[in-house]
């Protein structure tokens, strides 16, 4: 910014930089720190905590007179943590609990939030506004304050620990709403009075013109809705007790539970947990930073 | 479609369409509101209607007035979370705004890799709480984590973190051959290494705010400003600071929402969870403990979840207010 041209000089490019990279060591390092750990034995970080690249990557892996003499690198021996993880939690199970949930949300609430929005943004009718105003102050309530009595709801509804209960409350979403009705409203009248007069119905106008048009704002929809849902913590830990029904956030905390000290496995599992939605991350980095700033959604 | 349609038959379908409006828009509106009636409104009243109420296995046995707030208010456990919350949003507030602006304001200076920093620095957002437990609890590990063999090699000692029960100011006037009352002793090192990692997460998302308010402030301000003779500090102090306030503001208030609403950090991080020695346990784990660890007290549960909603309605409501007003300068 040239308003800062002084601040830049006296700082200089270089000394801007130099802290920006230290900024950016401190939040890559733990997750490097998370992948280093994942590829070593527990008696190699027994022996060496504090080592950063794995035995079983070095160059003198197997070499006589090391630790590892005799041994040989194969592709088991080098992600030998991630198998024993794998086969020592139902992390398949896990995984799919959270990508089927994820989806069941998505598809819900694209639907219900683009009925909604419609609704709102071109019809009118008595109690509108009213109506409106109810969902949106729904927004402002957070999550530990329906938390008790949503159980008991849940409970009798007999969907306690059941796919029912991840996904059906999570299926409409008053922000999603807001957003389209926003973006419904900025369609001009003449695109819906052409089509009124083609003889088109409102729902195919809304279907075949209107959902067409709001693409990107339901990227971001899409994209907010994946990561609330995939990272989600409180709400299945709390209506979840099976290993059966648990998605990979509750998965990871049990089995971080049980396996306290095994640093290699637990990393190994924090790896496989984050990678997904990391690999999503850097193909749609721009839309999901846009969709999560857009939301609000922190955590 | 090219049948021609007469005026009047136009008429007709404009007024059909008018007619159906009312009964038709609700058809549209009504999954969304069956869900958000179910499972946000009737809850929220639920909570209300609980915190009045003696619950007996799911059912309201009887009116207890105002009985849960004055247990809750006659509770010191109560008060004590309440100011572990306190501690915790002081710990993660002001530093998430300072340290975020701080990089914000780097970032904005027209720097090359300026997408490559914002990918980076926005990595923790994306991951989850519990993987950002997980990876820290072994990074803070007294013994063999890696953050105390850094600090010993930079002869800072080894600090407890997690496991740390000592209040801060206590430590640092231990270092100075101080002791200080137990009342004065401050957050525990525990809670303030989950404020640490609380604050690591959420700074790539502080950041992209900051910036995108920064990237709105129109150029001509600091023009006029220079022509003054301004320097810059004064374009920060006089131009920046001031046309970026209801961005500052909008990140104050929601950090703060969400800092009181921190949950699983505590449940993940500390063992037993909300040690040691409950130094750790802020109020939605007070409510969560009440909800649902016998012997549960759902009428209290609900009483918390109720001062909460408050204290966060409370703070909606003037960010609204203020947002609404756009007062900058």
């Amino acid at each position: 910014m040239a308003g800062n041209a002084k601040l830049r000089r006296r700082l200089g490019r270089g000394g801007i930089h130099v802290l920006l990279i230290v900024a950016g060591l401190s939040m890559i390092m733990p997750f490097l720190w998370m992948v280093s750990t994942s590829f070593r034995s527990t008696l190699e970080i027994t022996k060496d905590p504090y080592r950063f690249s794995p035995e079983v990557l070095s160059p003198g892996f197997g070499a006589p007179d090391t630790p590892s003499a005799g041994e040989s690198r194969s592709v088991g021996r080098v992600f030998a943590n991630y198998v024993e993880a794998w086969q020592s939690a139902p992390f398949g199970r896990y995984f799919f609990n959270t990508v089927f949930v994820a989806l069941s949300c998505v598809v819900g609430v694209v639907i219900t939030s683009a009925l909604a929005a419609y609704a709102f943004a071109r019809f009118r009718f008595k109690g509108r506004d009213v109506i409106f105003m109810l969902f949106l102050s729904m927004m402002m309530v957070p999550e530990p304050v329906y938390l008790v009595p949503s159980f008991i709801i849940i409970a009798r509804l007999h969907w306690l620990d059941t796919y029912y209960a991840l996904i059906i409350p999570w299926i409409a979403k008053v922000f999603s709403i807001f957003l389209l009705r926003q973006h419904f409203k900025t369609i001009p009248q003449d695109l819906f009075d052409a089509a009124t007069i083609d003889g088109a119905s409102r729902f195919s106008i809304l279907w075949r013109i209107v959902m067409p048009l709001s693409k990107a704002i339901l990227v971001t929809i899409v994209l907010f809705t994946i990561i609330g849902s995939w990272n989600s913590f409180l709400w299945p830990l709390v209506m979840t007790h099976s290993p059966e029904m648990r998605p990979i956030q509750i998965g990871l905390a049990a089995f971080s539970q049980e396996e306290g000290t095994e640093y290699g496995l637990m990393m190994a599992a924090t790896c496989l947990s984050v990678l997904p939605l990391l690999v999503m991350y850097f193909f749609a980095q721009k839309q999901i930073i846009a969709s999560l700033a857009s939301s609000g959604l922190k955590e | 479609m090219s049948t021609p349609i007469t005026a009047r038959e136009l008429s007709r379908r404009v007024r059909r369409r008018k007619r159906l409006s009312a009964a038709g828009a609700l058809l549209y509106i009504l999954p969304a509101a069956v869900i958000i009636i179910a499972f946000r409104l009737v809850p929220i009243l639920a909570a209300f209607t609980f915190s009045f109420f003696e619950i007996k296995m799911g059912a309201l046995v009887g009116f207890v007035g105002v009985g849960h707030y004055i247990k809750l208010a006659q509770d010191p456990t109560f008060w004590k979370s309440l100011g572990t919350t306190l501690w915790f949003v002081v710990g993660t507030v002001p530093p998430a705004i300072f340290v975020s602006l701080f990089f914000a304001l780097l970032l904005n200076q027209r720097i090359k890799a300026l997408g490559l920093y914002r990918t980076v620095y926005f990595m923790p957002v994306v991951t989850s709480m519990v993987a950002v437990a997980v990876i820290w609890k072994w990074i803070l590990e007294p013994e063999i984590g890696i953050l105390n063999f850094l600090l010993e090699k930079l002869h800072l000692g080894e600090p407890g973190w997690l496991g740390e029960s000592r209040g801060i100011f206590q430590l640092a006037a231990a270092k100075l051959g101080l002791s200080l009352p137990r009342w004065a002793g401050g957050p525990s090192l525990a809670l303030v290494s989950l404020a640490i990692v609380n604050t690591w997460k959420g700074l790539g998302y502080n950041i992209v705010i900051f910036l995108a308010g920064l990237q709105n402030i129109p150029q001509q301000q600091y023009e006029a400003a220079k022509i003054d003779g301004a320097g810059p500090w004064q374009l920060f102090r006089f131009v920046t600071w001031p046309i970026l306030s209801p961005t500052t503001f909008y990140v104050f208030i929601m950090s703060t929402i969400v800092s009181f609403q921190t949950f699983s950090l505590v449940y993940l991080m500390t063992s037993p969870p909300g040690g040691p020695e409950d130094s750790t346990k802020v109020l939605v784990y007070y409510l969560f403990d009440k909800g649902f660890t016998p012997p549960a007290s759902l009428g209290r549960a609900s009483a918390v979840a109720l001062v909460l909603f408050a204290i966060i309605l409370t703070l909606t409501l003037v960010q609204r207010r203020l947002a609404e007003r756009r007062v900058h300068y």
